[in-house]
This record gives C-alpha cells, sequence and structure tokens, in this order.
C-alpha cells in the first residue's frame, strides 16, 4: 500500500458549479432522490467524502448584495438535515455539509454534526463557513455585519476560531465511557465523565456539556476553505483539512509556504491536509471539453468565473493534473463539477481508474471518515480531568 | 352514526425514569439502529407520526448531572432528517424551542425536512426560556417568562412568512427559455415585530405541506389560547378520562371563538401501557415494570426534588421523611414542571402514603410509573376506542418503556385489535402528508381567519 494516497472529495451544489449547468436539464434538486444519486455514483466511484454547499440565504453570483438573476438555480435544501437524510443509504463514504457558524447556535451546529456521525456510523465531517453578507445578517436581524474589509473579515473568522472551539469541546465534553448503566448504584451515567464546556468567548459563551454523547469519531472531520492569510489562520487553529484555490504552481508553493509558516508559529502539532480545489468539466476530447464550456459561458452570457482552477478537457487531462499537484505535495482535491450528475460520472468512469493506475487511491482499512484519511481517532481533551 | 377514527403517535421513549435502562431488552439510546427500529416498527404499527423530544441541556439534581435516567440524544432536526430517507408514510415530528432558535434557521431547516420526507414534517413548539438552559446559548436567558408565547407566535409568524414567500410553481427550470424561477415568484419578507426583524427572501420553494403539522403541549392559560390559535395538534398530558374529557372540551370550546372547527386541532395525551394475557398478568408485568422505572435511588431523587435537600438515609421501604422541605433550594434544574408550592405538595403526599399505606418507593410508583393502560390488548384496545368515541381524546402518544423494541408488543397486538373495531387504519394512503394522515382540514380552512 501506498503511504502516501491523493485523497478525492466531491462539491455537490445544486447542478453543478456552472451556473448554466441545469440549462442541459435537471433533476429535482429539493427532492431526496437527486442527491441520493449523486452520493451514490460518488461513494461507487471510491470517493472520500461528499461536501454539500450551503448559506443562510438565497445564491448570488457575485460576493456582494442579492441579485436579481432568474437564469441561475436559486434555492437550496439546508446541508445539515439533507446529509442526514444521505447518510442511512450510504456505507463508505463521508458526508460533510456546510455548516455556516456567524448566525447560528454553535450549540446546535455541535449536536447537528455529532448526530450525522452517529447516523452514519462515524463518516461525519463540517465544511465551517462564515457569512459575511449584509442581506444575510437581515435574516436574523441580531447585528450588523459590517462593510467588506479587513476588519469586518478578521471579526467573523475570529468568531469562527470561537465556535469551531466551542464545538469541538462539546464532542469531547462525554467521555467515550460516560454511559455506565450500573445496576448496583442505579446510575445510568458516570457524572465525572461527563463535562461542562465553560467557555467563554468575546461574543458568545457556551457553559454546558452537549446533549449527545461522544461521536464515534471523537472528532468528525472540520474542513475550512481558505483563500486568503485570516482564513489560513482558522484552518491552522481549527481544521482538519484546508481546500486552497492556487491556479498556477508559484501560487500553490506560496499559499502551502503560508500555511506551513503559520502552523509553525501558532505552534501545531497535528497534521493539517492540503487539498487543492478544481472546477472540471469533462468530456472525451479536448474540442469537445472545450465546446460544452464555451456553449453553456454562452447560455450564461458570460465566461465561467471561478476562485478555483477550472480544467474543461478530457479525463487524462483532468488525472494529469491532480496527479501533478499530488507529486507537489498535495494531499487530496476536491473537485467541483461543472455539470451534475454529468461531469461527477465522468469523473468516476473516467478519472477514477487513471488515479488507480497511477497507485495513488489505496486506502487504509478503515470505517470511519477520519480513518480512511489516515487520522487518528483523537483523545478526549477532558480525559482525566475532574468534572 | 360513524365511528370517530383513533390517531396515534409514538413517543421514543427518552430521557426520563418511564424509559428502562436496566434490563437486557434495553438497547443504545444514540446508535441509529435504535432510530432505525423505532420508526419502522411505528410504521409498521401505521402510525400517524412518531415524536422525538429535544435537549438543550442536561438536566441536574443537587449540582451534577442528573444520572440515574437515561441521558443524552440526538440533534432533533438531523435525526428526523435521517429517520425521513428510511421511511415511506410515518409523520415525522420534533421538539424544537422557539426561544434557543431563530426564525429564518428553524424555519428552512422544517422546510427542508418536509421536502426531504414528501409532507410529513411535524413541530412541536415549546417555549422554555431560563437561564439554565439559556446557559449553552448566544443569549443566554433573555426571554422573560410572560414572553414566551410573545415569541412563539411571532416565531410562528414569521416562519409562516418565509414558508409562503415562494410562490406555489416558483421554480419552472425551463431549459430553452433560461429561466429557473419565474417572474415575480418569490416575495420579499419584512417583518418587524416586538421578538424579530427578519428581511429577505427564503431559499426554498413551498414545501408539500407548505408548513409543517404544528403541535403544542403547553397547559397553562397561555398555552391553550396559543394552541386554539395555532397548533393543529396538543401533546396533552390529561390521560385520566374524566380530566382527557374536560381537557378535550374547554379546548375545542375555544376553537369557535377563533374561527375555527372542531377537527381542525386534534388532541392526543401522552400514555403509556402495559400488556398481559390476562389482566392479572398485566398487573403483574406493571408491577415489575415499575420496579425498573423507579430503582430505589430514583425513589429518593424525587423526593429531594420536593424536599430541597439531601434525603439519601432514608429507606425507600419506609415511610416519608416527617421533615418540611427546604424552601428555594434550586436543587432540580432542566426539568420542565415546576414545583411552586414544595410544603403544600409534601403535605399532600404524607397524607396519600399515610392513608394508603405507601412506602417512599410505592408513593413515588404511583405517580412516576403509573401507567395509563394496563390489561390485555382487546381491553387496551378498548380503552383506546372508549376515549375516542367518548369525546376524551382523538388518539393518544404512545410511550414505550424501552429501547428499541418498547413499541413492538403495541404494534404486534393492539394496532390489530384496533383495525378490527373499524376504527384504525389497516394502511396509509399512498403518498398523504402528515396532515392528511391527521385527518386535518387543508391549512387553508385551518386558520381561515388568519388571511
Amino acid at each position: 500500500m501506498t503511504t502516501n494516497p491523493l485523497h478525492l472529495g466531491i462539491a455537490l451544489d445544486g447542478a453543478g458549479w456552472h451556473p448554466a449547468a441545469w440549462r442541459d436539464g435537471v433533476g429535482d434538486l429539493f427532492a431526496l432522490p437527486y442527491w441520493l444519486g449523486l452520493v451514490a455514483t460518488a461513494e461507487r466511484g471510491g470517493i472520500d467524502l461528499v461536501t454539500i454547499e450551503d448559506a443562510v440565504g438565497l445564491q448570488s453570483s457575485g460576493f456582494g448584495g442579492l441579485d436579481p438573476r432568474r437564469d441561475e438555480v436559486r434555492g437550496r435544501l439546508d446541508a445539515l438535515v439533507l446529509a442526514n437524510a444521505i447518510a442511512p443509504h450510504t456505507s463508505t463514504i463521508g458526508i460533510v455539509p456546510t455548516v455556516t457558524v456567524t448566525h447560528t447556535e454553535p450549540f446546535h451546529v455541535s449536536t447537528g454534526i455529532a448526530t450525522l456521525d452517529f447516523v452514519s456510523g462515524g463518516r461525519a465531517g463540517w465544511r465551517v463557513q462564515v457569512s459575511g453578507r449584509a442581506h444575510e445578517a437581515a435574516h436574523f436581524g441580531r447585528r450588523e455585519v459590517g462593510p467588506f474589509g479587513e476588519q469586518t473579515i478578521r471579526e467573523l473568522f475570529d468568531e469562527a476560531r470561537d465556535v469551531v472551539e466551542v464545538v469541538r469541546r462539546l464532542w469531547d465534553s462525554w467521555q467515550d465511557d460516560a454511559v455506565i448503566r450500573e445496576a448496583s448504584t442505579g446510575r445510568y451515567l458516570d457524572a465525572d465523565r461527563v463535562h461542562n464546556v465553560e467557555f467563554s468567548g468575546r461574543g458568545f459563551s457556551v457553559h454546558g456539556a452537549s446533549i449527545t454523547p461522544r461521536p464515534p469519531q471523537g472528532q468528525p472531520l472540520v474542513f475550512a476553505l481558505a483563500h486568503q492569510t485570516v482564513p489560513f489562520e482558522l484552518a491552522v487553529s481549527s481544521a482538519d483539512v484546508v481546500g486552497i484555490t492556487p491556479h498556477t504552481d508559484e501560487q500553490l508553493e506560496e499559499i502551502v509556504a503560508e500555511i506551513a509558516s503559520i502552523a509553525e508559529t501558532a505552534g501545531r502539532d497535528t497534521p493539517l491536509e492540503v487539498w487543492t480545489e478544481i472546477v472540471v468539466l469533462i468530456e472525451d476530447s479536448p474540442d469537445a471539453a472545450a465546446a460544452a464550456l464555451a456553449r453553456l459561458d454562452g447560455l450564461h452570457g458570460d465566461p465561467l468565473v471561478s476562485d478555483a482552477l477550472v480544467l474543461a478537457g478530457t479525463p487524462a487531462a483532468v488525472a494529469q493534473q491532480l496527479l501533478h499537484w499530488h507529486r507537489r505535495g498535495v494531499q487530496g482535491v476536491r473537485v467541483r463539477p461543472a455539470r451534475l450528475p454529468r461531469d461527477l460520472d465522468a469523473f468516476v468512469g473516467g478519472v477514477v481508474p487513471l488515479l488507480r493506475s497511477a497507485g495513488v487511491l489505496e486506502r487504509p482499512a478503515a470505517t470511519t471518515l477520519r480513518g480512511r484519511l489516515g487520522l487518528g481517532r483523537p483523545a478526549n481533551r477532558f480525559e482525566g480531568a475532574i468534572s | 352514526m360513524t365511528k370517530r377514527t383513533v390517531h396515534l403517535a409514538a413517543h421514543f421513549p427518552g430521557v426520563n425514569n418511564t424509559t428502562i435502562w436496566n434490563d437486557d431488552r434495553a438497547g443504545s439510546q444514540i446508535d441509529f439502529s435504535s432510530f432505525r427500529h423505532f420508526a419502522q416498527t411505528a410504521e409498521r404499527g401505521k402510525f400517524d407520526y412518531l415524536f422525538l423530544a429535544e435537549g438543550l441541556r442536561l438536566r441536574e439534581h443537587k449540582g451534577r448531572v442528573h444520572d440515574l435516567d437515561v441521558v443524552g440524544r440526538p440533534n432533533t432536526l438531523a435525526i428526523l432528517g435521517a429517520i425521513a430517507s428510511i421511511t415511506e408514510h410515518i409523520g415525522l415530528v420534533g421538539t424544537l424551542s422557539s426561544t434557543f432558535n431563530e426564525p429564518y434557521e428553524l424555519a428552512r431547516q422544517l422546510a427542508t425536512l418536509d421536502h426531504l420526507s414528501n409532507g410529513r414534517a411535524g413541530w412541536n413548539i415549546v417555549t422554555s426560556s431560563d437561564e439554565f438552559h439559556g446557559a449553552n446559548f448566544r443569549r443566554g436567558g433573555f426571554l422573560s417568562r410572560e414572553h414566551r408565547y410573545t415569541r412563539a407566535e411571532e416565531f410562528l409568524e414569521v416562519s409562516r412568512l418565509l414558508w409562503e414567500s415562494w410562490a406555489p410553481g416558483a421554480v419552472v427550470a425551463d431549459t430553452g427559455s433560461g429561466e429557473f424561477v419565474a417572474e415575480g415568484a418569490l416575495s420579499e419578507v419584512d417583518h418587524h415585530g416586538p421578538q424579530f426583524d427578519v428581511s429577505g427572501f427564503g431559499t426554498l420553494p413551498r414545501s408539500p405541506q407548505v408548513q409543517p403539522v404544528i403541535v403544542q403541549a403547553g397547559d397553562s392559560a397561555d398555552g391553550r389560547d396559543f394552541a386554539s390559535r395555532s397548533a393543529e395538534v396538543i401533546f396533552s398530558a390529561h390521560s385520566d378520562f374524566d380530566k382527557a374529557r374536560a381537557f378535550f372540551s374547554d379546548v375545542k370550546g375555544r376553537l369557535a371563538g377563533v374561527g375555527r372547527e372542531p377537527d381542525s386541532l386534534k388532541i392526543l395525551p401522552g400514555v403509556t401501557f402495559v400488556l398481559g394475557d390476562s389482566a392479572a398478568d398485566a398487573a403483574e408485568r406493571s408491577r415489575e415494570t415499575a420496579l425498573l422505572q423507579v430503582s430505589p435511588q430514583t425513589a429518593i431523587a424525587f423526593l429531594e426534588q420536593v424536599w430541597g435537600t439531601d434525603l439519601t438515609s432514608y429507606d425507600v421501604d419506609g415511610p416519608l421523611p416527617a421533615i418540611d422541605p427546604v424552601l428555594d433550594s434550586a436543587i432540580v434544574k432542566g426539568r420542565a414542571q415546576v414545583i411552586t408550592d414544595p410544603v403544600a405538595v409534601a403535605n399532600a403526599w404524607r397524607a396519600k402514603a399515610e392513608a394508603e399505606k405507601l412506602s417512599i418507593r410505592d408513593l413515588v410508583i404511583t405517580f412516576a410509573a403509573k401507567h395509563t393502560f394496563v390489561g390485555t390488548p382487546s381491553f387496551v384496545a378498548s380503552e383506546i376506542d372508549r376515549y375516542v368515541q367518548a369525546e376524551a381524546s382523538d388518539g393518544f402518544v404512545i410511550v414505550g418503556s424501552s429501547n428499541p423494541t418498547g413499541l413492538d408488543e403495541f404494534v404486534d397486538r393492539v394496532i390489530p385489535e384496533l383495525q378490527d373495531r373499524g376504527v384504525y387504519r389497516e394502511d396509509y394512503t399512498p403518498g398523504a402528508t402528515l396532515r392528511e394522515n391527521l385527518g386535518l382540514p387543508s391549512l387553508e380552512r385551518s386558520f381561515a381567519t388568519l388571511a
């Protein structure tokens, strides 16, 4: 077995990552069968995890306010509830919903992901996301979000760090052996093995232990997508996997070096996996791929713009890019299919076999997502503490 | 005259002394296999819905986590999402707080559940607001007790605006014209009230039921008023026949005043059961069950809730303490029921124990492990039928005594008896929503006066 596998995630969102993808015909995005079909394909292809995009508001084509476009997919199911509905129909793949931390309750976020870990038998993850949009703040009406800039970003990510800290403490707040069922003393639980998290931060505090026992993985996988220094710092302080979006080898080197330097300064002593992100549109020939992309761009009215590298090409071209990254030290790739299910089918059918032949897809025998990625089950931070 | 139909819900045995954990039948309280078995059994029994309570903080006793009952449960919405995908017909109802949630997020999650389940979602609205629970949430104990229902009603109002903010048929997804959502189909919510300022667009098309079935359990005058205006099911605490009839008549009587029909609000008391092959057999099993539900330690802890002080030196098989309760001791935290006059309760309990010659444990069993229906399957079915025909209830929320198999016997033995009586469905109507299964009128008819 290779000691250095390439990990693979598929990012699911609506009809795919090209805003005109739905124009090829689309299933019912608001019903379960569509999602079960996508995840079944990914699982059949031996993919390590799927992520599910989400936000606390309607999609918009830019980062700013809402736009009036009616020619793109609008509307989304709540990713956490959807992930839990998907989990019982899968057996090996990791399920990683996006859950926003800015306006939500850390306590509910923690129990929601912990429950997903129980439902999936240890295959839960969480893609942490902040909300910096003013119109999303207006959905809650509890606070203003400042103008987009350095200070606002800092505040949002400081809060995100606090939320992840609370969520992680809550996951650990029950020791694995807290339930004792001891008839002689009448005790179901050993209260000394359940710990209040007693978190007090700048923006909020959470006092008690979780209502949910420690999840099977101990700590479900935390994934953070990051594009600049402040989010890199969040990834270093809080995540297990960081997703980055280099478009060139130079950018890749710079980002990896910056993350390494932040990790060193922070004294992080556990591994942080670095994954790259890529939008793929896959056809059998380079010309067909270029034509398909041009057609969608034409339908949409503008060329596809993405934070991540966009590759319209053959299965071989996609595999080559992934293997190239892998040789340069990247540990995983989160693939964003431009068209769903089409480019997911093509990835599983065409790219995965090439990666397998290249010998980068062997995995440890593991039933949990952490285990699959070669991450251990973490010790409980409260173990040995007096409650 | 046609017989009234019996409606049944199944309560997942949860964080309560009635859930037995110390015998061979007791399985995991948290593994998904327990929820799967429970849900599939309830669906096999053609129940209208299954029900899960919510946890916001672990209960405490004498300054520590209360350790005598089962502890620990999943996130309500998450587990209902999971159950939705492994069931086809049964309704999915969970308790969710209107205090420690925000409408935009919760309404969206409930709409998601309704979409994923093809119209089987329900929401039991609770209004807890104390600082003890608040300590786990951003705003702490921010809400005063008298504003609990103000907030719940406004919460529901904002939720309705969101659930209805996409016009029917808003998603056209016309690949030819390139129109995904129809012009003018999404309306902006713009709500400003004492509890909430919510403006913007919802993120989901109308779900199959548009709004989940609203369930309510509060018993106060405020709670009854709220239910008569806004709820479609009451999870009632009145299982005694006469009290149930009085409650039924009180609440149904309030409906005309708000322009609603009697059948637009179903009343389902929570009940327990013990079955036997004969009345004597059932009585014996009831006693055995009660002893498992009220261990010596549990009996003492119940007394301590009233006496407000440590009573572990008392013999549970002996008489009640002669000492008076300690007032304002606050040794119990996180329970729904608040004892307002401990001295009166202590006196009443002592009088009852003396008159009926009950030990501490026996006395506690009379209220903490009193089984509503005890008898043969035929007797239990006849009791259920009697309540419903006599308008003491529209049916019941059945609470089993252990996980995951606590409901099996009821489904195997009582359900066929009810079906034989012609008062319970033989099978589900394919594609029916929870609202339809409950025999509730359409939303438009139910809440005509709201429009």
